[in-house]
């Protein structure tokens, strides 16, 4: 099974844990990104590409999905603006053993970092600055290839 | 041709989102840009560094030198940070 969501609302990380669990595998690895607060950030914007990133998103759990043999992917992402210390992306993966899971779930996130169609805006003190691509992200997600 | 602008390239450009019928010579992302580089300062500001940019046709990512015939959407943006 895989879920997708790109909302605007907060992540409930309750109900998408135990979505997973419904599923009924023996490993569930999730990842959760939190909005940052720790260099000054007041509040954090993401913009999207409505549609595609629903496709991105949902090729990307497809993927790992195939290739980890897992019973479901989960990625739901927010956009909009956010505080610092609110969820920003969550990542299941469900497989019968962790060694799948823990890979594909650390493959999702990494893939999306660099191919789902998200940018991020900070506000500091009033002022705003798109967010850089990181190099090292690029790296991260050429290591899943 | 539907064109879509994120981030940055939506604020340099001036919208998110414009309708153009480009010249039959236009038939890659790259030429796209350069014809539509001449049409406000804004565009030419947006598109002046191509190593800032990147693209998808009909909502797949591309490289720049991708060719756009019979794409019905353009989007232009820069390197994705989500996550």
């Amino acid at each position: 099974m895989i879920r997708i969501a790109v909302q605007a609302a907060p992540i409930d990380l309750a109900a998408a844990v135990a979505a997973a669990e419904s599923d009924g595998a023996g490993a569930i690895a999730t990842f959760t990104g939190v909005v940052r607060g720790d260099d000054g950030v007041e509040l954090l914007e993401l913009e999207h590409y409505p549609g595609m990133t629903e496709r991105a998103l949902e090729r990307i759990a497809a993927d790992a999905a195939a290739r980890w043999s897992l019973l479901s992917a989960t990625i739901i992402h927010r956009v909009g603006p956010m505080q610092p210390g609110e969820r920003i992306v969550f990542v299941a993966a469900v497989a019968p053993h962790r060694s799948a899971a823990l890979d594909a779930c650390a493959a999702m996130i990494d893939v999306l970092k660099t191919t789902a169609p998200f940018w991020k805006r900070e506000v500091r003190g009033g002022a705003s600055a798109w967010v850089a691509a990181r190099e090292a992200d690029e790296a991260a997600a050429a290591r899943w290839q | 041709m539907d064109l879509l602008y994120f981030a940055w390239v939506r604020e340099a450009v001036g919208t998110g989102s414009e309708r153009v019928d480009p010249p039959a010579g236009v038939t890659s992302v790259a030429a796209l840009l350069d014809w539509l580089a001449a049409r406000s300062p804004g565009h030419a500001a947006a598109f002046a560094d191509r190593t800032r940019l990147r693209a998808a046709v009909d909502q797949v990512f591309v490289a720049l030198d991708a060719p756009i015939a019979d794409a019905r959407e353009v989007a232009i943006f820069p390197p994705v940070t989500g996550g």
